[in-house]
């Protein structure tokens, strides 16, 4: 709640900083200033103490999964202004403009962290949605950014408004926004009922790119500036998770069976394109996308399995992923050239960065003693506790081991191949440090995930 | 009248927006369809807070239930002006550089 506020008002403060100063880097200091008083706001709130308490008429709650998913938000947020401030400080103009939008974001994720009316979700899906268009498309002058944009635009209205027929038709079967109302409403399937849920299931899956709504996402991705990708690829996808599991669980947890297989086939359908798929990309930049639309189907089982592993599980992902593939964009926006051959013999000119890039890349294919093994374990267990559907665990897991072979690639790049100069890049000892501190904590998470987990009142 | 002429009406509105978007490649038209389907949710919402707000009446005549789809419709339609504006603004971005609006021109771009 405080961090709604705050954050707003940060943006705003941002805005003006562009004023005062023409100083290039001062924008990127008050940002993480901003970044760590919300860290300390919102852990204030789990800990029970409020600068302001707005009465939301039950409009906006937070529990212990909200207030933890925006420290995890707010952490990697945090470890994106570190390593890639200086990447948004070499926007020609307007760096301090590009922040606030940033900030504006972040009010619309504590927003979607806490929802339980659908005129909220709405509302928070909007304010990031609408900042990230510009964020898309602000190299002005670049046609792949203009055409990012442009299609991120209107895919993301086109999807708003499916959203908005599936709330409408909800409203009309339960009379009410609240997600409690529409929970107790849902006992039977009406025509009206169903026809909600599937408009609010495509269109939620268009958010968070699942097949077969993910066509847009390799494009918009490979075309935005690759410190804005960064950006939408991890915290504004685990926000659009977090709003999809919230969502099914709040208002639709009593009629799982009914839409449990359209996910399970979401599911698997995600998996599997994204998986294929990454194997055949030339392009580094590229190959992360579609790596994010295969992490993004193994999120899904998270929402399938929807008990406490998965609550556990999804928390452990979003900040496994968000903080192994911010290190990785991090390193990727510094080449110009975003093929894998670029990073030809990387290590022997850089071997503290690739250090930590080769963990980032060890989490996300999942192997142990890194956070990402954990966060697809939990992810499994889910599935297997559920009980029902065994053969998507079985599937998930062949899934991820074709995903090691793409990872492995650029692996095989960094260390084994012969150097090809890279003039033009260059990593300043600060990064190095802060890309190994980030690895570190990837792998104290990878073994002790509960010191994440404990924080969890499930 | 009853609910369900609202209903058919919204969502043919909604159709010809769907249509629209997956078959137009003029980015402004492809826009005003969005426009048009964000419309057909306003009827739609209107209706049935309508529909709602009379059930409740006959029980409880200082009733409240219902009109929040009215201000739902309010929203809408400032969420959907500021898409708008940052539509245009991308739009226009686009004509600076290629001087069409087409949808095809961007795709022919890649290859």
């Amino acid at each position: 709640m405080n961090v709604i506020i705050l954050s707003a008002i940060w943006g705003v403060l941002m805005m003006y900083v562009g004023f005062i100063t023409k100083n290039k880097n001062v924008p990127t200091y008050v940002a993480i200033a901003g970044i760590i008083l919300l860290l300390v706001v919102n852990w204030m709130e789990y800990l029970g103490m409020f600068f302001f308490n707005v009465d939301t008429k039950g409009m906006l709650e937070y529990d212990s999964f909200s207030l933890i998913f925006n420290q995890v938000i707010l952490f990697s947020t945090l470890v994106y202004f570190l390593l890639s401030g200086s990447q948004v400080s070499s926007f020609k103009n307007n760096v301090s403009d590009l922040y606030a939008l940033i900030f504006f974001i972040i009010t619309g994720i504590s927003v979607v962290a806490g929802f339980k009316s659908l005129l909220m979700l709405f509302i928070g899906i909007e304010i990031i949605s609408i900042p990230l268009y510009v964020l898309a498309g602000s190299e002005k002058s670049n046609l792949k950014s203009n055409e990012a944009a442009l299609k991120y635009f209107l895919m993301g209205a086109f999807s708003t408004g499916l959203m908005l027929m599936g709330i409408a038709f909800l409203y009309g079967n339960a009379g009410t926004f609240m997600l409690e109302g529409i929970q107790i409403g849902a006992t039977e399937i009406t025509p009206m009922l169903s026809i909600g849920l599937i408009l609010l299931l495509c269109s939620m899956s268009f958010k968070v790119s699942a097949a077969p709504f993910h066509f847009w996402t390799p494009d918009v991705y490979d075309g935005s500036p690759t410190v804005f990708t960064s950006f939408m690829a991890t915290i504004v996808k685990s926000a659009a998770f977090f709003a999809f599991f919230k969502l099914f669980q709040n208002a639709f947890g009593n009629i799982r069976e009914e839409w449990g297989i359209l996910v399970a086939i979401i599911a698997v359908f995600t998996l599997l394109i994204g998986n294929i798929t990454a194997v055949f990309q030339q392009s580094f930049k590229r190959m992360l996308s579609y790596s994010s639309i295969a992490q993004a189907g193994f999120m899904l089982l998270g929402v399938f399995a929807m008990n406490s592993f998965a609550k556990q599980g999804l928390i452990l992902y979003f900040a496994a992923y968000s903080l192994a593939t911010i290190g990785i964009f991090a390193v990727l926006a510094k080449f110009k050239d975003h093929s894998i051959e670029a990073f030809n013999g990387f290590a022997k000119q850089y071997p503290l960065v690739a250090l930590g890039m080769l963990i980032c890349i060890l989490s996300l294919a999942g192997i142990p003693l890194t956070a990402g093994f954990f966060a697809k374990y939990y992810m499994l267990l889910g599935v297997i506790e559920h009980g029902n559907m065994i053969w998507l665990a079985i599937f998930a897991v062949i899934c991820a081991a074709v995903s090691v072979y793409y990872y492995f690639r650029v692996v095989q790049a960094i260390y084994f191949k012969e150097t090809t100069i890279q003039a033009d890049v260059t990593f300043s000892k600060p990064f190095a440090y802060i890309m190994l501190a980030n690895a570190g904590l990837i792998i104290v998470l990878g073994i002790h995930p509960d010191w994440l987990l404990s924080y969890l009142n499930i | 009248m009853p609910i369900n002429y609202y209903i058919f009406l919204s969502i043919a509105l909604f159709t010809i927006g769907i249509v629209g978007v997956l078959t137009r490649r003029n980015a402004i038209i492809i826009f005003m369809c969005i426009e048009l389907m964000l419309n057909a949710v306003n009827v739609l919402l209107v209706a049935f807070s309508k529909m709602h707000h009379v059930a409740a009446y006959a029980l409880d005549a200082s009733t409240t239930v219902g009109t929040e789809a009215q201000l739902f419709v309010f929203f809408i339609m400032v969420v959907a002006a500021a898409e708008v504006t940052v539509g245009l603004a991308i739009i226009v971005m686009l004509y600076r550089n290629i001087h069409s609006v087409d949808i095809n021109f961007l795709n022919r771009l890649k290859h």
